[in-house]
């Protein structure tokens, strides 16, 4: 019978899970979620989904850069606008990773003006004003020793870079030229400023002394991940607002684990209490119940795990939801067939009839909890209900396999206990014993 | 054999007193804060944060510091274990880091930013359309299911109509305790609790329809003339399954409540209210109502109105 291939197939589901790693949800694992928004009002609609690709690429090898494993980035493209989704995993060094991902250019070069303060260092190339920056690096930086055993990042200009960089140090001769990462400037190993006095002028390579090993061959990777086409940010009212994100969600790792180690708890207390009713209340068909609801739990978890699907504390929260809902399905069944019994059939008969019977109600109540998931999918489609989707999902995959573990599972069992003739007394079945009900003894 | 039927008015007076007060938190909510319930950081945009302080520190006292520091407008809430959600404008992770510690030195507590959370208001508000629109077009998606589900009974559209009513009965009375809340313990809503509500619908829905489907057999069946005898009889049939299945469903969410995570101790909490207002609904609602609308009888309704003996 089916229920046994099922039956049969619980061990090797086990297994599978006993492999560990169902996927987590930031909020369980701790990490962020970041949204950004790319300012495309100088590019061509036509344009724009290749450019937000190149830009996918490198803030990925960017974070990459920084040692983070498995980030996810996508790109979400909803009515015309475009917006990249950055999830980092709760290890990571989260600052840095959104420091990286929001500036435009890494290094920036400056010059300090009459009143000391340090601005962009400026030149013209083919009638345009440009700031010398690490956009006009070769994608070949590289890390190298110096005499005295120290690290040196050492970097070669393309074309523009070269013309600019030509301008700029024939200009700064004998004064100083500083580094910016971002607003801050670059320091050295020693907590200075990297601000070395120009001594030649420049055409095509250049060197940056006094990092550490650490800093310059992050840097390395970070400079090699290649150039973000277009600023990342967000649009309020019409104005760009560079580096700040649409949506930001940071969870700290200690509380997602608090937050997994509170829903086992609760789950437990909860399922415990549920199945101690069921067989208190049911007696045997309770039992199976208990058995089946097991059998419900396996086999949902080892689908979260094959599908596979992210789990979430709202998802948790489905999945107990949708064993109080399995739950249901067993209930509506057990008193059909209950019914059955005081109306004087025999055992199978109102087993069989108590299944049939139940069979429109566990239909016809469960559709609209598909109807409700459906449509709160689709709205967590929206970024600050990310959250939902999970809960839906869970929710939807649960409700369906409850609907299938009640009519197979529970039913088979129901039917080899009844076959076996194990049990044949109705006060088993929550059932007063009844003369119409015949003494198999 | 327990007289559901012949209860109806007492139970449709519950049910308005229920629906007005609900009504006039929303109203109140209106008027005090603009919106009828209290916007989250989901809606209204934000900055949204979980502060952990350890030893626990009292709300009172953490309202003051922080009106002190400059963030009077922001909305704190009580999630147990010492931890508090801060709703307040838009500040960077930097900044809310700043606070936490400047808050934890003033209060003598260990504190730490464990979920902090930055949504601009135009992510906001697009949340806040597409979470009404979710809510419209779920509803009319169910009325027209049942009306499909009954379409063999004589009058569907009348089933469909009777299960909606009680469906918005239950989402008035739900977003009323929600907007009561928000005034008293500034509790805020956010996409979550959307969730919950459509679940709860949701699971409304399924006792209306077990009740309803009870009814479509006996009258099927023919078990009385009366369709009086015949609601209350299949209510009272269907009795057992529907207070188990509450029951057991609400162990379930009552133990998520008691021991869950802080994340989502308010999302548990609409459910918690949601199911215990759904299952009243389908005893004690939705089958009246078709006998009502059956005999006519609509003054029942208004359970203060006179009516002849």
């Amino acid at each position: 019978m089916f229920g046994f291939a099922l039956w049969s197939a619980v061990p090797l589901d086990r297994n599978v899970l006993g492999r560990e790693g169902l996927r987590l949800g930031l909020d369980l694992s701790g990490g962020s979620y970041l949204v950004y928004q790319g300012d495309l009002s100088d590019v061509e609609p036509t344009n724009r989904d290749e450019i937000m690709e190149g830009v996918k690429g490198v803030v990925e090898r960017r974070i990459n850069a920084l040692g983070i494993t498995e980030p996810i980035v996508e790109i979400q493209k909803r009515e015309g606008e475009y917006n990249i989704v950055i999830q980092l995993p709760g290890i990571a060094d989260i600052d840095k990773a959104k420091e990286m991902v929001g500036l435009f250019t890494i290094l920036e070069f400056r010059e300090q003006d009459a009143a000391g303060n340090w601005t962009p260092a400026k030149g013209t190339v083919n009638n345009e004003t440009l700031t010398l920056t690490s956009r006009y690096f070769k994608q070949n930086t590289d890390v190298a020793v110096n005499e005295y055993g120290k690290p040196l990042l050492v970097f070669e200009w393309d074309e523009t870079g070269a013309q600019l960089s030509v301008q700029i140090t024939t200009r700064l001769l004998n004064k100083q030229l500083a580094i910016f990462l971002g607003d801050e400037p670059l320091r050295g190993e020693d907590g200075n400023m990297i601000a070395p006095v120009v001594r030649a002028v420049i055409e095509d390579k250049g060197q940056i002394e006094g990092l550490s090993l650490a800093d310059a061959t992050e840097l390395k990777d970070l400079l090699n991940a290649g150039r973000i086409d277009i600023p990342l940010g967000r649009w309020v009212n019409g104005e760009f607002e560079p580096s700040v994100p649409l949506y930001e969600r940071t969870v700290d790792a200690t509380l997602g684990a608090d937050s997994i180690r509170k829903s086992i708890t609760a789950a437990a207390v909860g399922i415990v209490l549920l199945l101690v009713f069921m067989l208190v209340y049911y007696r045997l068909p309770g039992l199976v119940a208990c058995l089946s609801l097991a059998i419900y739990g396996v086999v949902l978890l080892a689908i979260f795990k094959l599908v596979p699907i992210t789990l979430t504390l709202p998802g948790l929260a489905g999945f107990i939801v949708s064993l109080g809902m399995a739950v249901d399905a067993n209930v509506l069944i057990f008193e059909r067939t209950k019914e059955e019994l005081r109306g004087g059939r025999s055992l199978g008969a109102a087993v069989e009839a108590g299944f049939s019977r139940a069979w429109t109600a566990i239909r016809d109540s469960n559709i609209t909890t598909f109807i409700a998931c459906i449509v709160l999918f689709w709205l967590g489609g929206t970024m600050g209900a990310f959250m939902v989707r999970g809960f839906a999902l869970v929710l939807f995959v649960g409700v369906a396999l409850s609907m299938f573990t009640a009519i197979t599972v529970t039913r088979t069992f129901l039917r080899l206990i009844i076959g076996s003739q194990v049990v044949t007394n109705p006060a088993a079945y929550g059932v007063a014993s009844l003369p119409t009900v015949r003494d198999t003894k | 054999m327990i007289d559901f039927v012949g209860r109806k008015r007492w139970f449709f007076l519950i049910s308005w007193i229920l629906v007005i007060i609900g009504i006039a938190a929303l109203i109140i909510s209106q008027i005090q804060l603009g919106t009828p319930l209290r916007l989250g950081t989901d809606f209204a945009g934000g900055t949204s944060m979980t502060l952990q302080f350890e030893p626990a520190v009292e709300q009172s006292q953490l309202r003051e510091e922080m009106t002190r520091l400059g963030y009077g407008e922001a909305t704190i809430q009580n999630a147990g274990d010492g931890n508090f959600i801060i709703h307040t404008r838009e500040i960077t992770s930097d900044e809310a880091e700043e606070l936490a510690q400047e808050l934890g030195a003033e209060l003598n507590s260990q504190v730490e930013v464990a979920d902090y959370y930055l949504a601009s208001a135009t992510v906001g508000a697009a949340t806040a359309r597409s979470a009404v629109i979710a809510v419209i077009v779920a509803s009319i998606a169910m009325l027209f299911y049942i009306v499909w589900a009954f379409r063999r009974m004589p009058r569907p559209f009348r089933w469909g109509s009777c299960a909606v009513i009680a469906l918005i009965h239950d989402v008035f009375i739900t977003l009323g305790i929600f907007s009561l809340l928000g005034l008293l313990i500034g509790l805020e809503i956010d996409a979550l609790f959307i969730t919950g509500l459509l679940t709860v619908v949701g699971y409304s829905i399924n006792n209306i329809v077990v009740v309803f489907d009870r009814i479509r057999e006996n009258r099927a069946k023919g078990i009385s003339s009366d369709f009086a005898i015949t609601v209350n009889s299949s209510i009272v049939e269907t009795l057992g399954r529907c207070l188990n299945t509450s029951l057991t469903t609400l162990f379930v969410i009552l133990a998520l409540f008691l021991f869950g995570g802080a994340t989502i101790h308010y999302f548990v909490l609409v459910l918690l209210v949601g199911v215990i207002i759904g299952t009243y609904d389908s005893i004690c609602v939705a089958g009246e109502l078709l006998v009502v609308w059956e005999r006519g009888e609509w003054r029942t309704l208004l359970p203060w109105a006179k009516t002849r003996a």
